[in-house]
């Protein structure tokens, strides 16, 4: 009997070992590495000199250029964060509330663009926006304007491409914590004598708060992380901190600076979820895999 | 005057628009008759299909992303759902800690995680290759297959193990017997969004990749760099057809599994 309590108690780490030992050793291990690393110095001649120098950090930290691009990076997160919570409100709103057999056909669409190519999707809005594309091609065929407008590669496009990516998120994390609101509270709110939009303010908008909170969570991280969507669809002013990161590594082959490029993004994105599941919990974000 | 639900309504419809407008364009021009394959729409033609079967880059591209893709899926399946059963199953000190681990590659960034990757294994001298690619996608695939099958598995009701066990079962045969055909459903959801993870990484990849690997993003973000070909279009209206029909089969096979279940049971 003393065997069997102590066997099951060894039996959740024996399940868990495998997935625990792969992210010990791919992630956390590698983490702690460049943390090390960032304080190296890579030579002219390539080799890296191991010691503790800060030259990197000063260099990251001090110089304009890194600056100036980690506020554009965080200004573009920010932007597309708010207009995905005030675009994706509205639909997820309209599911939560209409009849029950198109909730699920709706839910449905939603999930369809995770199941799309992301490359796809961002590169298709040349397509649209190009000097050949169809919105182009639609104003010169009214007669609207002669000339094809360029209408791509300014911060403005990464914004749109960002926000047609991260949409889905934002709309199924607000939806989650819509449906879960209780309808006699709104209806007790209006037979006290609120109106629909008093209601709506005072009831349904604060409960859905922690899901608005989770997709904004998710579309900034994922925004400010983002390397694809500047080269795509941004111009060469338009680079992002990752894009640095790969410039650095892959390009500079300079390692021990582009890891203390790395961690400042993930101290400064790190925060903000260390922040968030002080407050909230990260089991919101979980419930949207439900 | 229009109600407020009618301007939600049609507030929504624009959402979606918004939302697929861009694939419908894909799939619009990967059919299309004119010469540059873009705009406007000159006719109803498949030599952009054409081009892209006979396009050997995209064809390497596609195997190896569906090379990569099945192994991700199947290593991080298994380990996932492992580590899910022990996070629904069991009780045990410091499973909040344990939980925030699994979900850690979700919450990091990336680019951080294919830089700390890349440079530790550089640093160990392995070069990069398939292997690493491998390592990486497995390791931001893990906590999506742990949520999926988590969520699932909580619905499956104990009382069906325990009844097996008190009729004589080892906890192996009932593991086998019971408990894996009960989540299979729960596995198969976690295989496919690996897999379609896997198969549509690109940020990771282009870190980690050997130089001359290319799975079919990197390739489509390779040919980008000069000008959007038509290729492209009708390689993500394969694409698209292609990721839209897998759940569907997916879910139709899960279905009759569970049709033919319930006609043996009766």
């Amino acid at each position: 009997m003393a065997a069997d309590i102590a066997g099951a108690r060894k039996t959740p780490w024996l399940l868990l070992s495998p997935s625990l030992a792969t992210i010990s050793l791919l992630l956390i291990v590698p983490m702690l590495f460049i943390v090390v690393y960032s304080f190296w110095l890579r030579t002219a001649t390539g080799a890296d000199q191991v010691g503790f120098y800060l030259d990197n950090w000063i260099e990251v930290l001090g110089d304009r250029f890194y600056r100036d691009i980690l506020f554009q990076t965080l200004l573009i997160a920010f932007y597309t964060t708010v207009i995905c919570a005030l675009v994706g409100y509205i639909p997820a709103y309209f599911v939560a509330n209409t009849r029950m057999n198109s909730k699920a056909f709706l839910l449905l669409l939603l999930m369809l663009p995770f199941w799309i190519s992301y490359i796809i999707r961002t590169m298709s809005w040349i397509n649209i926006l190009g000097t050949s594309g169809a919105l182009n091609t639609l104003l010169m065929s009214i007669g609207i304007i002669d000339d094809p407008i360029q209408m791509l590669y300014n911060q403005q496009t990464v914004v749109l491409g960002l926000v047609h990516y991260l949409l889905p998120f934002m709309i199924l994390n607000v939806y989650v914590s819509l449906d879960g609101i209780d309808k006699n509270l709104t209806e007790a709110a209006k037979s006290l004598g609120c109106t629909g939009f008093q209601a709506f303010r005072e009831v349904t908008l604060p409960l859905s708060l922690p899901g608005l909170a989770a997709g904004s969570l998710l579309c900034f991280v994922l925004a400010a992380g983002t390397y694809i969507t500047p080269i795509v669809l941004g111009g060469p002013r338009d680079a992002m901190f990752a894009n640095l990161v790969f410039e650095a590594i892959v390009t500079q082959l300079n390692w021990p600076l582009g890891s203390a490029l790395s961690l400042v993004l993930l101290a400064l994105l790190g925060a903000l979820v260390v922040i968030y599941t002080r407050y909230l919990g990260i089991d919101q974000i979980a419930k949207s895999f439900k | 005057m229009m109600s407020g639900w009618s301007v939600i309504r049609i507030a929504t419809i624009l959402v979606y628009l918004f939302l697929f407008a861009p694939v419908a364009v894909v799939i619009l021009l990967a059919f299309n008759a004119n010469q540059f394959g873009s705009f406007p729409i000159e006719g109803f033609s498949l030599r952009w299909f054409e081009a892209l079967w006979n396009n050997d880059a995209i064809v390497r591209a596609f195997k190896t992303s569906l090379l990569l893709g099945l192994l991700t899926a199947a290593i991080s399946t298994t380990l996932g759902t492992l580590a899910a059963l022990a996070m629904v199953r069991y009780d045990f000190p410091g499973k909040r800690t344990i939980s925030t681990l699994l979900v850690a590659p979700i919450l990091i960034p990336e680019v951080v995680l294919a830089v700390a990757l890349l440079l530790f294994l550089q640093y160990l001298s392995m070069p990069k290759s398939f292997g690493l690619l491998l390592m990486g996608h497995v390791v931001f695939t893990l906590p999506f297959v742990v949520l999926v099958v988590q969520a699932r598995l909580v619905s499956i009701r104990r009382d069906v193990e325990e009844a097996a066990m008190s009729l004589g079962a080892t906890p192996v045969q009932t593991f086998f017997e019971v408990t894996l055909p009960l989540m299979l459903p729960a596995v198969m959801a976690g295989m496919l969004f690996a897999f379609t993870i896997s198969f549509d990484d690109i940020t990771g990849t282009l870190f980690w990749k050997p130089g001359g690997v290319e799975t079919v993003p990197t390739q489509i973000f390779a040919m980008l760099r000069n000008s959007i070909s038509p290729e492209i279009n009708a390689l993500g209206a394969v694409m698209v057809i292609f990721t839209i029909a897998l759940p569907l089969v997916a879910a139709s096979i899960a279905r009759v599994m569970a049709m033919r279940k319930a006609g043996t049971s009766k």
